[in-house]
């Protein structure tokens, strides 16, 4: 009966996606918060690439040092762009009644947007803009449709277009999409380009959960203590229960 | 030292009460593991209140600032995360139990004669922790926080004449607003959880006024009139309010205390472990027990591309959206829970345990359990035309389960009963 119990539990937590917005499937994200260089590089690409705009309201810079093991004076030499004390937050000066006027809404804050949207839709949304002079950034992107935002990560990337093929289908040549290629212009090749908005992307899990592997370290010494109580609890009622009987 | 004792002991009998509620009290022995969820309801209630009182010294309860708060609690506060997680669980594994025993009662019968005041609590106290976890949701100050309770409050909109006036008051603003917020917050920090703990305290004293039910669904407590054979008699000695002088023997009981103490700590041990285990290691519960909309701040200008209330209130809502008018959904809402209330009444049969009755019971409980996880699932998906049948047909099947109990079970034809515990 408790197994029965517990795979319709494991149902319900389970299986039954949210549905959300976008026009394609989500790709993997290689997220893995124990690699501190990712994480570190991550860090870098936020603060050069989206703090800009996007504020970490809720990260204080001393934790990200703390938890990437970045020492404090090279962090706030290097890494430091806005706030004057390393427990500062990770804020910008950005109006947001500017924002509103220059890109049509109010910017997210990104420190729970793992959490929000999950990994694999920010690191599909990343590699996802492509060329398109009708939008006022000329950008537009398939898993976030007619977006606001302007593709920051091109120098990196190059001027991504949507490619494709002249292909014979049922006999006639028919134009067939293949995919998302740049021009070349970026500084990054396509590997590096996926493995720098991989970085980014586990940062972000990261900032969304920082006690995430302190909490995991902590639950496994729980559960062990857990386990050993069981034994010595069953035993315990073992004992008193023979006078049952 | 014994001075001491007997004086506090004259003016309040502490070590009397102890006996009748602990050490003297008979328990049927025969209890199995869906005994352990009235104990470890007490549990999770003990672990809401306590990390609460610690939540409660960072959370600051306005629009402005309870988002920013908790965060703060969960990344600054020393431990702040585990207390957090430890309540946000505790909420919905509160819930877990508590549907729990209440399949218990059902099973056994827990419910009939002479137990029905002891339900009428129970139901009490499952109605009060709805009205506790819908408030709490609020506090985070989330986008779910804030379309949930948009959700849940208009549903009171419904009512004729009174319904537009009764939001305003619930609410206390024109639209959800801070002080919707603040007064949530103080309901469901003193209120609420002071009603809650008197409830569950006259749950407790009900239940040791008839005593428990048990597996079998018979009578542990006998008239000494020498019928009962001298070895069914328990070997323990009960107190004095449960034997009536001598006027009743005990039979197959054993001391609440300390037997049932140390078994609950083995059923206690066991939920830890999977309690624990979702604190750690998936806090958010697969996205069920915290839903990712609300890691982002409350914004009334932004509709949540799907609004799903937690998972607990799913079977209500499902059963409130099958429903094609909403006046007529909202009382078929209520009217499922009013039906699980009056099961004392509906229910009109003699014998208690599922394991004696007829054939049809055992498959009308499943029935129950099979329309009450069906409209779960149906609550969390989206009202589409299929899911909206699925639903409309298992409200259906959920409230035949009562119409059907009621008619087979006044002349129902039941299993012989056992003589003594099995």
């Amino acid at each position: 009966m408790l197994k029965h119990i517990i795979s319709a539990a494991a149902l319900l937590v389970s299986s039954i996606a949210l549905a959300a917005g976008p026009n394609i499937p989500l790709e993997k994200a290689p997220v893995d918060i124990r690699d501190t260089e990712s994480l570190q590089r991550g860090f870098m690409l936020y603060q050069n690439y989206c703090l800009a705009c996007h504020q970490m309201q809720y990260q204080r810079y001393a934790r990200s040092f703390r938890d990437l093991n970045i020492p404090e004076e090279l962090g706030m030499e290097n890494l430091m762009f806005t706030g004057t004390r390393v427990g500062d937050h990770i804020t910008n000066t950005m109006d947001p009644a500017d924002a509103a006027e220059w890109f049509g809404d109010a910017i997210p804050d990104l420190t729970n947007v793992a959490r929000v949207r999950g990994p694999n839709w920010i690191y599909t949304y990343l590699k996802s803009f492509y060329k398109d002079e009708s939008r006022p950034f000329g950008v537009d992107n398939d898993v976030f449709p007619m977006v606001g935002m302007p593709h920051v990560l091109q120098e990196l990337q190059g001027v991504p277009y949507k490619a494709y093929e002249t292909r014979l289908v049922d006999g006639q040549e028919t134009q067939v999409y293949v995919g998302i290629r740049t021009d070349g212009s970026g500084e990054m090749s396509e590997e590096e380009y996926d493995r720098a908005v991989a970085d980014l992307v586990n940062y972000l899990v990261y900032t969304g959960e920082p006690y995430r592997l302190e909490s995991e370290r902590l639950g496994i010494k729980v559960l062990i203590f857990l386990a050993i109580f069981f034994v010595l609890a069953y035993l315990l009622k073992k004992e008193y229960w023979k006078d049952v009987d | 030292m014994k001075n001491l004792m007997n004086w506090i002991e004259y003016r309040l009998p502490v070590v009397e009460k102890m006996k009748i509620h602990m050490t003297q009290y008979p328990a049927p022995k025969n209890f199995n593991f869906w005994y352990f969820f009235g104990s470890l309801a007490i549990v999770v209630l003990v672990n809401q209140i306590l990390t609460g009182i610690w939540l409660t010294m960072n959370y600051e309860p306005s629009a402005e600032g309870a988002f920013r708060s908790i965060e703060y609690i969960m990344r600054d506060v020393e431990y702040g995360w585990l207390l957090r997680y430890m309540h946000s669980t505790g909420a919905s594994a509160f819930f877990v139990v508590v549907y729990l025993h209440m399949l218990r009662g059902m099973m056994y019968g827990s419910y009939q004669k002479p137990r029905e005041l002891l339900w009428i609590f129970g139901m009490l106290i499952y109605l009060v922790l709805m009205a506790e976890a819908f408030m709490g949701y609020m506090l985070p100050w989330g986008q779910m926080s804030f379309w949930g309770a948009q959700v849940i409050i208009s549903i009171f909109g419904v009512i004729p004449f009174i319904g537009d006036d009764l939001t305003l008051w619930i609410r206390g603003d024109y639209v959800i607003s801070g002080a919707t917020l603040n007064r949530f917050f103080a309901l469901h920090v003193i209120a609420l959880p002071l009603v809650l703990v008197i409830l569950v305290f006259l749950h407790i004293m009900a239940l040791h006024e008839v005593g428990s039910n048990n597996p079998d669904g018979i009578e542990t407590k006998r008239d000494n009139d020498g019928t009962v054979p001298a070895d069914a008699v328990s070997k323990f000695e009960f107190h004095d309010n449960f034997t009536k002088g001598g006027k009743k023997v005990i039979i197959d009981s054993i001391p609440f205390h300390p037997y049932y103490t140390v078994k609950d700590l083995v059923g206690l041990a066991g939920f830890l472990f999977l309690f624990a285990y979702v604190i750690f290691f998936m806090p958010e519960g697969g996205g069920y027990f915290l839903e990712a909309p609300n890691f982002e701040l409350a914004n009334p200008m932004k509709t949540p591309e799907h609004i799903a209330p937690v998972w607990y209130f799913t079977p209500f809502y499902a059963i409130l959206r099958a429903v094609p008018n909403p006046l007529f959904g909202a009382v078929a809402m209520f009217a499922a829970i009013l039906a699980l209330a009056l099961l004392p009444w509906i229910d009109r049969g003699k014998v208690r345990s599922v394991r004696y009755r007829c054939g049809l019971h055992k498959l009308n409980l499943v029935n129950f359990c099979i329309s009450f996880v069906a409209l779960g699932i149906l609550g969390v998906l989206p009202a589409t035309p299929l899911y909206t049948i699925l639903s409309q047909l298992f409200s259906f099947t959920y409230f035949g389960f009562f119409i059907l109990l009621w008619f087979y079970s006044k002349n129902e034809n039941t299993k012989p009963l056992p003589e003594r515990l099995t």
